[in-house]
């Protein structure tokens, strides 16, 4: 058709490397996940061994699902988006690549050097100061090749998703660069560039907007695409958007300072940090209510539709998530809950229920258009990884609330004269049957990524192919 | 902060609050549409059309709810720059007063015991007493010494009637109250390393152990100039300086050849805390007691 000789077939090489190497580092995180969660149940899972210590292990398990697996679902996911709404080819294949291949550099340079104990300490930000500088620079790249694509678009608007995406590229990139400024001692040791309280502050400025912008708003993108699109319906309210969109990003760069209630931290920050998190709970739901609602009119779809009923399960997960946070920034709630478990079930009712489950259901939506296959190789299998999915999550974050608040309790009480009731390792004792329920919730989320490895294997090398047509831009009607 | 500063925090915090509150109503006030609707805003992007639909009234006041809430926490607390806050809350007081109310409540418990000697608290019939020692040792002493009091490699054992400082009341009471610190200077230099060997062999021999003579003997005279003024000439040990019996096979560091040697060549540094600013009087005459009942029995 002539329309194809004027607009240039989208770049899908580019989402199809990081479409599967999202399901590849899913695994290997998640498989890295439940071996130190076994050992909290079995000490002797570390075999002695330095490297496969639960210190080491911990921050490889968090940079692999944080940044390899949700990395590259974002990467994969902000290419397909923003060609297809904008209308447009990525502005260069070549720095697109190279977005891939640095991204994947990053990764394995991580997965060697943490298990060595090489890090810097921060957490979510341990990798060492040469890694750091090659993650600007192809962050860098990314940005300019997904805002020149906006930049050239052929559509009048920029489309709410792509809204969320450039915010987190943008923000990622001030607050890595920020929170990474450090003086190099050597190759492999740097120490940081703040000292003591400031340190501090800056690190969870970092830590909390890395799950604000990286984990939140980078997959609001994500839904904002994925969601219509598969259930076939106009997002419910684009005045919603625009609102929850800038209150969302304005309110999340000051709740940081929750993190350090309690602390050092002086008073007037502490405050701030939670009014502010307090504020959020409604930007962060008009994200969960513009999903749900786009269903409205289409939810018999859910019965036989189980990408969607990924897409629409992570938002419920998201809007638990996003309560359950404001909540646990209240100084009085977080003096139980800090340092205990149920932190631990928050982050997991976010990265499995939200992040986890909404990229699961963008790349079961995009892996047959990018292959040219009609439909993924099995939708029984797909309905089976979401009820693995979903029962290994609810799992997780319950016996993680049970301990959490077990610990909470028994470190606060004391006997009639004062003293502690309970040592620390009694309360270890009364959260091992946490841990090993938490264990099995994790196992049966990894094999559901197993089963999502064999249904993507046999989709790539078989099934039905349809046309390609689907990778040329439609002629812009409206 | 300066008042520049201060300034600076509150403009900006308020300015973002007031901000997110401006587009909230002003978005409300432009909305076409009261009432659910399938009218779109005109746009498509890759198929997908947005609808005019109004932002839902119960968000909307919740956004309000939240918003009001923030600011009358911010008025009540510390947290617009300098400004305290109308309640004068401040997390220093806070912690102020829950010690306060902690020594109002508990001291009494302690008091009960203050009067009894240390003797007297091992009877029977005070077994709350001790009990409450116990309670305070666990709490304070046995992430070092263990939670019988058995010690740890470094770490004293309390249950042997081996002493570093004396084993009797006023001695426990000062350990408690000052801490200690035992240094063990590095003898590498001086002795070299033929000389650590054969020193190690001599206090090998001090605790009757299996070592070599020609060894020990050769060291006798170094030990009687370097070791003698702190260990004593014997090798028992001297409680002012808080050196160690070597004649009764009990280690600090382990009593291995190779332990013992390397306390000859690098030295030892052990801390003992000081409490008296963690404990009070009376709860340190009770973990005393605790502490003695451990290696009378």
């Amino acid at each position: 058709m002539s329309i194809a000789t004027e607009h240039p077939t989208y770049n899908y090489k580019v989402i199809r490397q990081f479409a599967i190497m999202t399901v590849v580092w899913g695994i290997v995180g998640m498989t890295v996940g439940v071996l130190i969660a076994a050992q909290l149940v079995w000490p002797a899972l570390n075999f002695d061994t330095p490297w496969l210590t639960y210190g080491r292990l911990r921050p490889l398990h968090t940079n692999a699902v944080i940044f390899a697996f949700g990395g590259c679902a974002l990467f994969a996911t902000s290419y397909y988006v923003v060609q297809r709404t904008c209308q447009t080819r990525l502005i260069s294949d070549g720095l697109a690549a190279f977005t891939f291949w640095g991204w994947q550099l990053v990764i394995v340079l991580a997965a060697i050097t943490l298990p060595l104990g090489l890090t810097s300490a921060k957490e979510y930000a341990e990798l060492e100061w040469p890694i750091d500088i090659l993650i600007t620079v192809v962050w860098v790249v990314y940005a300019i090749v997904f805002m020149g694509t906006v930049f050239k678009r052929k559509t009048t608007h920029i489309y709410v998703a792509n809204w969320f995406y450039m915010a987190f590229i943008l923000v990622i990139a001030v607050l890595h660069v920020v929170n990474s400024a450090a003086m190099p001692v050597s190759m492999f040791k740097s120490y940081s560039a703040y000292s003591g309280t400031i340190d501090a502050m800056v690190q969870w400025w970092y830590g909390h907007n890395a799950v604000g912008f990286f984990l939140t708003a980078g997959f609001l993108g994500m839904m904002y695409y994925f969601v219509p699109k598969q259930a076939n319906r106009p997002v419910y309210s684009y005045r919603l958007s625009i609102v929850h969109f800038w209150a969302l990003i304005a309110t999340y760069m000051w709740a940081g300072g929750h993190h350090l209630h309690y602390s050092a931290l002086p008073d007037w920050t502490q405050s701030v940090g939670m009014v502010m998190s307090l504020i959020l709970l409604a930007p962060s739901w008009g994200g969960m209510i513009n999903g749900m609602m786009t269903l409205s009119g289409a939810w018999h779809k859910l019965r036989t539709d189980p990408i969607l009923r990924f897409l629409v399960v992570s938002l419920s997960f998201y809007g638990m998530s996003t309560f359950e946070g404001p909540m646990m920034s209240i100084k009085t709630v977080n003096a139980l809950s800090h340092n205990t478990d149920w932190t631990v079930g928050h982050v997991h009712s976010g990265a499995l229920g939200w992040v986890a489950m909404i990229s699961i259901g963008a790349v079961y939506h995009m892996l047959p258009k990018l292959f040219g296959k009609a439909q993924m190789y099995s939708t029984g299998l797909i309905n089976l990884h979401f009820w693995m999915a979903t029962i290994g999550t609810v799992l997780y974050i319950v016996s993680m609330w049970v301990n959490g608040i077990l610990q909470g309790l028994m470190w606060r009480a004391v006997n009639q004269d004062g003293t502690l009731t309970y040592s620390f390792v009694q309360a270890m004792d009364a959260s091992h049957p946490g841990y090993l329920v938490r264990v099995i919730g994790g196992a049966i989320f990894l094999a559901g990524m197993l089963v999502m490895a064999y249904n993507v294997w046999q989709t790539v090398r078989g099934g039905s192919s349809v046309e390609a047509a689907d990778a040329e831009p439609s002629a812009q009607t409206a | 902060m300066s008042a520049f500063w201060s300034a600076w925090v509150t403009v900006l915090t308020l300015g973002v609050i007031f901000g997110c509150v401006w587009l909230l109503f002003a978005t409300r006030k432009s909305q076409p549409h009261q009432e659910i609707t399938e009218e779109t805003v005109g746009h498509s992007f890759d198929g997908i059309e947005e609808l005019d639909n109004p932002m839902p009234k119960w968000w909307f006041q919740m956004f309000v709810a939240t918003v009001i809430f923030g600011l009358v926490y911010l008025l009540l607390y510390p947290g617009l720059g300098n400004f305290k806050g109308l309640l004068g809350w401040t997390s220093h007081g806070q912690w102020e007063e829950e010690m306060a109310y902690a020594e109002q409540h508990y001291a009494p418990v302690f008091q009960r015991f203050a009067q009894l000697s240390v003797e007297e608290l091992k009877q029977p019939e005070n077994a709350e007493g001790l009990r409450i020692g116990q309670r305070l040792f666990a709490n304070n002493c046995s992430v070092c010494h263990g939670v019988g009091g058995v010690g740890a490699h470094g770490f004293p054992n309390l249950t042997n009637n081996d002493w570093l400082y004396g084993g009797n009341e006023d001695a426990i009471k000062h350990t408690l109250h000052n801490g200690r610190m035992g240094a063990m200077p590095a003898w590498a230099d001086v002795l070299g390393e033929d000389g650590i060997r054969d020193m190690t062999h001599y206090v090998l021999a001090l605790s009757n152990r299996e070592h070599d003579a020609d060894s020990a003997e050769r060291a006798q005279p170094q030990f009687a100039s370097l070791c003698a003024a702190c260990h004593m000439p014997d090798g028992t040990g001297m409680y002012a300086l808080g050196a160690p019996n070597l004649t009764n096979d009990i280690w600090l560091y382990g009593g291995s050849f190779e332990q013992i040697a390397h306390s000859l060549r690098h030295g030892r540094f052990g801390v003992m805390p000081a409490f008296s600013g963690l404990l009070s009087e009376d709860q340190i005459h009770l973990v005393t007691a605790y502490v003695m009942s451990l290696s009378t029995n």
